[in-house]
């Protein structure tokens, strides 16, 4: 159990607090504000501890027998870390906006007792360091969500929370299934780099063909593959930070997750091409991908837009795994972090827009850049990082995406990033061109001012911050992908050190 | 096994069932302080438990070693009376103190009123005392007298409140039993007119597949479903339970059914064992899958709080059927089928007496009525929720454990070429998700929007044991391992 504490420190960091926050009176805010952000803090330093080890090479793993022959196992390697990471980050921030735009509204305890459970269910799923660990920070995950779809108690939430609940617990059923099937034939191994099933490929190729699809039917409701996405566009009626947790820390991001662990540490790339199921993959995702940008574009309520969107870049991740080649995958998994990056900037102004100025479509954006430039700002710098504008997060991504399918020789996925580049565009540019260049008549309506005073900034600083920095953020590991420390860096480092694959030039 | 261990065990077991018999008839003589009687007792008791416990894990992990006959007044069998402690009653006993402990804390709280106190608390104690010697009896007979302490005792529960609805539960409750407890008997009779004897295991040694043998396993098994409201015999169930005071339901759901199950359990895996066919198991499972749609569609139709907790008490019992099939490919599968019973028990108890409390509070349990209690109770409404998670079978709790194993042994019977397998494994996985329905429907409405009413004021204990034991049901996901480990040390089972 070399280590094992920290990886329990890191899960405790944010379940402590967030068992604690349950039992806080309502009107205890300022015990409840320490209590979110020294948890968020703590976690931080924590996985920055971790992130040091790792690049040390030292080794962290803590087990729990659950049944006989079957651990609860946690584990640190390159790759949980990227997700470790991202979503430390994200949550910190994320835990900063959420006290900005929940303030003054009720149940707040609850609310953030479910938000830290959710956090740390996903850095669970990070640090799982088996297939039956991952189910169950999985499954915790998607109970510990539900609470906040359903937040405002309106009853467009609770459908929206019906609808999620019925997509994530039957899939998850699906997943239970064939993961007890997997563990039956080839025992609760560990996640391998290169997989650990090669000795069932002679003898049961079909089993296995049938497992990898349940295995993404499965993650596939939570990434949002075509035809499973249906309850994403509906689960944008939560508040601002659950749709910044749905979309970029935790739910998408837990189902691409999984789906990079299955491929990449299950079964293997190569035997995933062997049994011809990386193929079949790539052509979900990429239809996904064309399809979430088709209807984002059919739609004029931005959450909805952006929430279509989602859809189509988590799909970028898939398809960088599912190509299969190491710049493939390095595209796909650094992308994990870009697009978490993006969309969070992305939803954070969405939230602003409508908490400030009660904007909710995209056709009542006419000259906001002049009453919140900064927010705007963000929002564009989120906006052509998505389109994959160089320097931008999004255009690291989307070179090593082009690059990853000539090696796999495969053309025509090129022409699927550019028309959905062409289509990110077509979507994404009209609210900034609004923004910037449209020119708003009557005066603002100004919600935010009538319940909570004249702001210092164009907002609540609570609200500013957080966008301000993750914008930041997304222009910095654009502009300095070449450094070591870039989630490109460590993603190369990830694809060299657990892959083993042949040199290759970038 | 240690020498200390060798003496104590058995003093040890015989002072267990000495020390419920006496806390029971303390409670009974004193009915003025009752209610200390019990707290004091309940706690004794459950300290006894465990510290029995200790001892038996101690003397194994040789099964025969730890698994332990006591010859009452120095008769050994067949002339005399034996107590019989292995892994199963071992496991139900610590199951039986922990949801016994729960109820009776809550209880302190609930039981307020002077009369009814002196009432409950000594049926409840002879309850809590059958229950115990009921898992310890190692004759067919001595089952049969336990069994009655048990189901008269929990009849006069039922009614102790005297209300209109609680008396025609009750009588109904009463009717079930007698005739259920007069079919076991008719078999035990066979039985012994057969064999000459009572003891389980020299009945096992004895008995084939001959036509008493059958006859004998038709009534008694018939006598068990229907105390055990097994499908198709359940239709009492949710009235007597469903009308019952809060602890009563808790415990009627938890453990006294559970205790017909065990039953059920140990005959056909000693003296009936010969009898079990495919054809039979593929029946049962079958009875398992309808119990399980049927209660389910009940429980999600159900306009009350307690009676949908009452049908999910039919359908989560229709995993247990749906489990023999596998018992028969798999042997070694019993022992996951006690897990989930201990688990469902835990699970159940908790639900029940959350409900209790929020009944309580509004002074009614009509669902759409509920929302404003709801609302202003976060604490049971999580209480509620947790142990719903460990009913859908989800992580982190026993029953997602409970679930797992399931499903492994289920899809164990699929690779070994049952195509009837898939409908078992189809049942346990999708069974969860009909669970997840009616759970949803109790705790939703805390979630709507809306107006807040704690209703009537309820006691602490009320309001911070159903949470209490919710956490044992959810923690319970950490046991899996020593569960399975107890119930291993169990001579003669696969």
């Amino acid at each position: 159990m070399d280590g094992g504490w920290l990886l329990l420190a890191i899960l405790f960091s944010s379940l402590g607090p967030g068992i604690a926050i349950f039992f806080l009176p309502e009107h205890r805010q300022g015990l409840r504000t320490a209590l979110n952000l020294g948890g968020a803090g703590t976690k931080l330093a924590l996985v920055g501890v971790l992130l040091a080890g790792v690049l040390r090479g030292d080794e962290y793993r803590f087990s729990l027998p659950l049944m006989p022959g079957i651990d609860l196992v946690l584990a640190a390697d390159a790759l949980s870390l990227l997700f470790a990471s991202l979503s430390a980050v994200l949550w910190f921030v994320t835990t900063v906006y959420a006290i900005g735009y929940l303030e003054g509204s009720p149940r707040r305890s609850r609310f953030f007792g479910f938000f830290s459970l959710c956090v740390s269910a996903t850095v669970g799923i990070a640090l799982s360091g088996n297939l039956i660990t991952f189910l169950i920070f999985y499954e915790i995950l998607t109970l510990a969500t539900w609470p906040l779809v359903v937040h405002r108690g309106t009853p467009a939430a609770l459908r929206a929370g019906r609808l999620y609940l019925a997509y994530t617990l039957t899939s998850g059923l699906v997943l239970f299934t064939a993961i007890v099937w997997l563990t039956l034939l080839a025992g609760a191994e560990g996640f391998t780099p290169g997989g650990y099933l090669d000795g069932l490929a002679e003898t049961h190729a079909t089993t296995l063909q049938i497992l990898f699809v349940l295995l993404m039917i499965g993650f596939g409701v939570k990434a949002a593959l075509v035809p499973l996405h249906s309850w994403l566009p509906i689960a944008m009626v939560a508040p601002a930070p659950v749709s910044a947790l749905l979309h970029a820390v935790a739910v998408v991001k837990a189902g691409a997750f999984g789906i990079i662990r299955v491929v990449n540490d299950v079964y293997g790339t190569e035997l995933a091409i062997e049994l011809g199921l990386t193929a079949g993959l790539l052509v979900v995702a990429a239809i996904t991908i064309v399809y979430g940008s088709i209807q984002a574009l059919r739609t004029d309520d931005l959450k909805q837009r952006l929430a279509f969107s989602t859809i189509s870049q988590v799909s970028y991740i898939i398809l960088g795994v599912a190509l299969a080649g190491p710049l493939g995958i390095i595209g796909g998994l650094v992308h994990l972090v870009h697009q978490g990056i993006t969309k969070i900037t992305l939803f954070f102004c969405a939230g602003n827009f409508a908490e400030t100025l009660g904007i909710h479509r995209i056709s009542e954006l006419d000259g906001v850049g002049r009453r919140m430039p900064l927010t705007m700002l963000a929002f564009t710098l989120g906006a052509l990082g998505m389109i994959g504008l160089p320097p931008l997060a999004g255009f690291v991504t989307k070179w090593h995406l082009g690059l990853g399918a000539l090696e796999a020789g495969m053309p025509w996925v090129l022409g699927v990033l550019v028309l959905s580049s062409l289509l990110n565009a077509a979507y994404f540019l009209p609210p900034v061109i609004r923004g910037w260049l449209g020119e708003r008549r009557e005066p603002w309506h100004e919600p935010l001012q009538a319940h909570a005073g004249p702001t210092r900034f164009e907002t609540h600083w609570m609200l500013l911050f957080p966008v301000v920095f993750t914008a930041a953020l997304g222009l910095l590991v654009g502009l300095f992908a070449g450094l070591g420390l870039s989630p490109l860096g460590w993603v190369s480092l990830i694809v060299r050190r657990d892959y083993s694959l042949p040199e290759f030039g970038l | 096994m240690t020498p200390a261990n060798a003496e104590w065990l058995p003093a040890a077991i015989a002072g267990l069932v000495a020390l419920s018999l006496v806390v029971a008839v303390l409670a009974t003589a004193w009915p003025r302080q009752a209610h200390r009687v019990g707290l004091l007792g309940a706690l004794a008791i459950t300290a006894w438990v465990l510290g029995l416990s200790a001892l038996f894990l101690n003397a194994g992990p040789d099964p025969e070693a730890a698994a332990t006959r006591v010859a009452l007044g120095g008769w050994e069998a067949p002339l005399g009376l034996m107590l019989h402690l292995d892994g199963l009653s071992m496991t139900l006993l610590v199951l039986t103190a922990v949801v016994g402990l729960a109820t009776s804390l809550y209880s302190l709280g609930y039981v307020h009123d002077r009369i009814e106190r002196r009432q409950f608390w000594p049926l409840w104690l002879w309850l809590w005392a059958g229950l115990n010697m009921l898992f310890l009896s190692g004759d067919a007979f001595n089952l049969y007298i336990t069994l009655e302490v048990v189901s008269l005792s929990a009849v006069a529960l039922v009614a102790f409140t005297g209300t209109a609805a609680a008396v025609s539960g009750a009588v109904r409750y009463l009717l079930v039993n007698i005739l259920g407890s007069l079919s076991f008997l008719m078999g035990v009779v066979l039985l012994f007119g057969e064999h000459g004897v009572l003891d389980l295991l020299l009945l096992e040694t004895r008995t084939e597949a001959g036509p008493t043998e059958r006859m004998a396993a038709v009534l008694m098994t018939a006598g068990l479903m229907l105390k055990a409201a097994l499908f198709p015999l359940h239709v009492w169930l949710a009235p007597a339970h469903g009308s019952a005071p809060a602890p009563v339901s808790a415990v009627l759901s938890g453990l006294v059914v559970t205790g017909s199950f065990y039953l059920i359990l140990r005959l056909w895996m000693g003296v009936f064992a010969p009898l079990a066919t495919p054809a039979f198991g593929i029946l049962v499972g079958m009875l398992g899958v309808a119990a399980l749609v049927w209660g389910s569609l009940q429980a999600l139709r159900a306009g009350r709080l307690k009676s949908i907790v009452a049908y999910s008490t039919v359908a989560q019992f229709g995993y247990l059927l749906v489990a023999f099939p596998l018992m028969l490919v798999d042997p070694g599968a019993w022992r996951v089928v006690v897990f989930f019973a201990v688990v469902h028990a835990l699970a159940k108890a908790s639900v029940f007496l959350a409900a209790g409390t929020l009944q309580h509070a509004a002074g009614h349990d009509r669902l759409a009525d509920l929302g404003d209690v709801l609302r202003a109770r976060p604490r049971t409404v999580f209480a509620l929720g947790l142990a719903g998670v460990s009913l859908m079978g989800l992580p982190f709790t026993g029953g997602f454990i409970a679930k797992y194993l399931l499903l492994e042994a289920g899809l164990g019977t699929v690779l070994a070429g049952s195509v009837i397998g898939v409908l078992w494994v189809l049942a346990i996985a999708g069974g969860g998700l009909l669970a997840a329905a009616y759970i949803l429907r109790m705790v939703a409405p805390a979630f709507h929007r809306g107006h807040e009413d704690a209703g009537e004021a309820v006691s602490p204990w009320m309001d911070w044991v159903p949470l209490g034991l919710a956490t044992v049901a959810a923690l319970a996901g950490l046991a899996g391992t020593l569960t399975l480990n107890t119930l291993a040390l169990t001579p003669g089972a696969p």
